[in-house]
């Protein structure tokens, strides 16, 4: 019984996910608290070898369940094979690793003084959305371009999220989630080759 | 003949969908590596293929159950 209560709070998390993009609209400063989804999931893959945030906080894994689940907001297709792959998997995770560091060399450049601060969300790698209005005032400008840059890849991969939730299974994203893909990579060197857990099981 | 649920365990991403949907608690995620069922308690409902976004968890025949 206990169990379930337990349970039926980290249903909710999604709430969290809902708050982060809601504050980062009104003050970009807020998409530092997106580390958390970096932070988290590594500690937990690193220190106690499970994938716990995925399995039970991750509220954007949550956020999915409730559109594409609850709301019926997903087609229920299977996804396709070559998304299942691990070829794109593993792929995805090196190019949004690439497009992280690419972020954290355009804050150290704008925190050099190499260029100025683009007060923008690029979306899709591409795209910049002018978003001049949540910059606040007081911040230091590399402080506030790790925050465009940061809000702009957590929101480019809630985009992405939510057209293969649409498409697909509800919970798809997670299939090629580059910090799933890591965390599992993380325990399976930790832990131990699949099939020799498997046997022990 | 009685069929329960299998995972592909070389091809599951670990992401614990099914866990949430199993209505007998018949699945965990193992070390952050893959699902695995519990034989005795699963039913065969087959909630947790429906859940699966790899498409990872198949019906097999109950004497099969534990092979990967």
């Amino acid at each position: 019984m206990r169990k379930k209560s337990i349970r039926s709070i980290f249903d909710y998390t999604w709430v969290f996910t809902v708050v982060y993009f809601g504050l980062g609209f009104f003050n970009i400063l807020f998409a530092w608290l997106g580390l958390i989804c970096f932070l988290i999931p590594l500690y937990g893959a690193l220190f106690q070898g499970n994938k716990a945030f995925c399995n039970r906080y991750c509220g954007r894994g949550r956020l999915f369940d409730l559109l594409g689940g609850k709301l019926g907001l997903s087609r229920h297709r299977p996804a396709p094979l070559w998304l299942r792959s691990k070829f794109f998997r593993y792929g995805f995770l090196v190019f949004f690793m690439a497009m992280f560091f690419n972020m954290l060399w355009g804050t150290w450049l704008v925190f050099s003084s190499a260029r100025e601060l683009r007060v923008a969300v690029k979306l899709m790698w591409s795209f910049y959305v002018p978003w001049g209005w949540a910059a606040g005032s007081g911040a230091a400008p590399w402080s506030l371009q790790f925050s465009y840059g940061l809000y702009s890849l957590m929101l480019t991969s809630l985009l992405i999220g939510l057209g293969v939730m649409w498409l697909y299974k509800p919970r798809t994203w997670c299939v090629f989630c580059p910090m799933g893909t890591m965390t599992q990579w993380i325990c399976k060197v930790k832990n131990g080759n699949t099939n020799e857990m498997h046997k022990k099981a | 003949m009685k069929r329960k649920a299998k995972v592909l365990l070389e091809e599951c991403v670990a992401c614990g969908s099914c866990v949430k949907v199993c209505p007998r608690g018949a699945i965990q995620v193992v070390k952050g590596m893959y699902a695995n069922v519990e034989p005795e308690l699963c039913v065969g409902c087959m909630a947790c293929a429906r859940a699966c976004p790899a498409s990872v968890i198949v019906e097999a025949p109950a004497e099969m159950e534990g092979a990967s």
